[in-house]
């Protein structure tokens, strides 16, 4: 698939290098050029039919009891530059599937391929070194700094792993990123118990930065902190993602949070893409089912549109015994007989929009 | 007549920066029927007002210095345990936040929603199961029978938060308070159980106190708006009134700082508003107005001298001096 030249992500200056990239390729011989257009074309991130199944009881010797399907056939590209939000309930797979991106899980089936290296072949020190170009937000900014490190150790930890940049130098890059981030230099030498939520995800935002990382894996990096904070939270990525060109997926439950800040959107479902757009397209008309009930479910800050009528009944059956046919069946107010036997595939509805379901909106 | 009145009430914990004033002269009061939300960011006194409600501030570290909470007339600060308990999950009654541990996990579903109705509404044990039954069918519980029998953990979070409703609800209560009763649940699920604790409250007839810190919730939910900040009411006012023409610098940049779901296909994607710096410290002294640091309008005035709580003239108060005059 070609970029579209309409979406702002292709703009950037680093769209550019790869032209130059390409163009000086062309001077060489047709094979390798032939290579380097499809590089061209290939995304930083390319996702082909992951499968994760979690064992459920079992020990060393006996056989698991269950397996719990986490993810299942989800395939998706990110494009540099650009923005991917994750969305669905708790236990839908997401954080398994930001996982598996960053190559901290093995997926079954499947493979993710990261500036054209396939993440689960490569070597455990090949892996190391692109680890770099990846790196994680996490969740929660209370248990993801050790609390007997100092603000500079946090930080650069990641440097000190897989750089050869001296003391002095790791320092200096430590305060940098600091300022970056909206923090005062001399904070260096504090500890995280003397900063507030927000000024503790700004630490560990600049530890994920201090490798210059092209990937950033976002696992709901602000639904901790309190609505005053996250607005200066989600500012700063943003500022943080034009200024440095990062490619992001972003992992929330949080609609009005994800259609702010992402350019697409992939709703999971059951481990499963049921629906994947541009924001705008998204959220302005919803093809499936199931993503038309999680935004007509986000409370509205405007008094007297009143709670939106259910739009699906019950909650997310057991991922170890799911339902036949399309997975959301039970609980969709749309289904048709088909929906019961058959699981739909994920089909493309209009240009880059791919919905799973028999019977759309 | 008011059914709650929180009157002057101030109440101060001992930790070991020195002490907090968690709650600094907090007055609201809830009228029969109604929804308040008390709405602010952690630490801004919400819980702890919530709880002083019911006696459930533990002593020490919490003194409550000064201040009435006035239920019926009767001041619920001055009743011995034997009188509180018998207010407590009676005549007003809680939810909390986290279901998973405010549900005793060894006893059954069924023992924790007939137990308030044996010990207050003098059931027996026959006729306290068939109404838990029927609360728990209320709640849409399904196949709510074989669940009397269940623990907690062989519910789902969600699940959970139906039995505590179910808890509540079942003795009646003249008030509900409900502390972030959906903030640990899906969107999804916060929608049903939402639309379930209003249907259920309209049935039943009583008051409603929902402590939240989202704003889309209290515009969905509630009559009337109390913002907290750092343990002091700024601003109070009728939800539609609030929403369309707040006040307080702080309630604009809490409402402006809220990224929006706007379901269009045209759209300019801008830079959300934020409130700068962060809230400040409970042990910390300030003299003024306690948002002065953080607030873009703020003059030499509110650095130096706290502002009142005032009524600007239509039941909308505010604590400010931009509108003091």
């Amino acid at each position: 698939m070609l970029p579209d030249p309409d979406r702002p992500s292709y703009e950037s200056p680093t769209a550019g290098r790869q032209t130059n990239f390409w163009s000086e390729c062309l001077n060489k011989n047709s094979e390798l050029t032939c290579f380097n257009l499809q590089f061209y074309r290939m995304a930083l991130l390319e996702v082909q039919n992951i499968s994760k199944y979690f064992p459920l009881g079992g020990g060393l010797i006996s056989k698991p009891k269950a397996w719990a399907r986490a993810v299942n056939a989800v395939s998706f590209s990110l494009s540099r530059g650009e923005t991917l939000g994750l969305v669905g309930e708790s236990g839908c797979g997401k954080s398994t599937l930001g996982r598996i991106l960053l190559g901290l899980i093995k997926p079954d089936n499947g493979s993710v391929i990261f500036e054209n290296q396939d993440l689960h072949r490569l070597k455990k020190s090949e892996l190391k070194l692109l680890r770099q170009k990846m790196q994680l937000i996490f969740q929660d900014p209370y248990s993801s700094l050790d609390p007997r490190m100092k603000v500079e150790t946090i930080i650069t930890e990641p440097l000190r792993a897989s750089s050869d940049l001296n003391r002095s130098q790791r320092r200096r890059m430590a305060a940098e990123l600091l300022e970056k981030v909206g923090l005062n230099p001399e904070d260096l030498h504090k500890y995280p118990h003397e900063f507030s939520g927000g000024q503790r995800q700004r630490i560990g935002i600049a530890r994920s930065l201090s490798v210059r990382p092209k990937l950033i894996v976002a696992d709901e990096p602000v639904s901790a902190l309190d609505v005053s904070i996250q607005a200066q939270i989600i500012n700063l990525l943003q500022d943080l993602k034009a200024e440095l060109k990062l490619s992001f997926i972003f992992i929330a439950h949080d609609l009005s949070v994800v259609d702010h800040f992402c350019d697409r959107i992939a709703v999971m479902y059951l481990g499963q893409i049921v629906e994947k757009a541009p924001a705008n397209l998204f959220s302005a008309n919803p093809g499936h089912p199931y993503s038309e009930a999680l935004l007509s479910a986000v409370p509205l800050p405007e008094p007297g549109l009143g709670l939106q009528p259910e739009l699906m009944q019950g909650e997310v059956p057991d991922p170890v015994n799911p339902p036949p046919g399309c997975p959301f069946h039970p609980r969709c107010v749309h289904q048709i007989p088909k929906c019961r036997r058959e699981s739909p595939k994920l089909t493309e509805v209009e240009a880059d929009h791919f919905i799973a379901c028999w019977n759309p909106l | 007549m008011d059914l709650l009145h929180i009157e002057n009430l101030s109440i101060r914990f001992n930790t070991p920066e020195g002490p907090a004033r968690a709650v600094d002269r907090v007055d609201f009061e809830l009228g029969p029927g109604e929804t308040l939300g008390l709405v602010g960011e952690s630490g801004c006194g919400k819980s702890v007002t919530a709880l002083s409600i019911l006696g459930l501030i533990p002593n020490p570290p919490g003194t409550i210095e000064q201040g009435r909470i006035l239920f019926s007339g009767r001041d619920l600060l001055t009743l011995d345990q034997a009188s509180l308990r018998h207010i407590r999950g009676n005549t007003i009654a809680m939810i909390f936040q986290e279901p998973m541990t405010s549900l005793n996990p060894v006893l059954t579903i069924g023992r924790q929603v007939t137990e308030p109705l044996r010990a207050h509404k003098g059931l027996n044990k026959q006729q306290s199961e068939q109404e838990a039954l029927h609360w728990l069918e209320r709640v849409k519980i399904p196949s709510a029978k074989n669940h009397l029998r269940s623990y907690p953990h062989q519910l789902s979070g969600g699940m959970r938060q139906r039995v505590m409703i179910a808890m509540a609800m079942a003795v009646k209560p003249n008030i509900l308070i409900a502390d972030e009763p959906t903030t640990a649940l899906d969107v999804t699920i916060q929608a049903q159980i939402l639309s379930l604790m209003l249907e259920l409250r309209k049935e039943i007839r009583s008051s409603l106190l929902l402590i939240t810190h989202d704003m889309g919730v209290v515009a969905q939910m509630a009559d009337r708006v109390v913002v907290m900040y750092a343990g002091q009411v700024l601003e109070q006012a009728e939800t539609q009134e609030l929403f369309q023409t707040p006040l307080h610098p702080y309630t604009q940049g809490l409402l402006k700082s809220m990224p929006r779901l706007i379901r269009q296909k045209d759209r300019i994607s801008s830079r959300l508003s934020e409130i700068r710096g962060t809230v400040p410290r409970l042990t910390q002294h300030i003299p003024g107005c306690k948002f002065a640091a953080r607030c873009d309008s703020a003059f030499a005035r509110c650095r130096e001298q706290q502002p009142d709580l005032k009524d600007t003239g239509t039941g909308h108060l505010v604590r400010c001096w931009l509108h003091a005059a």
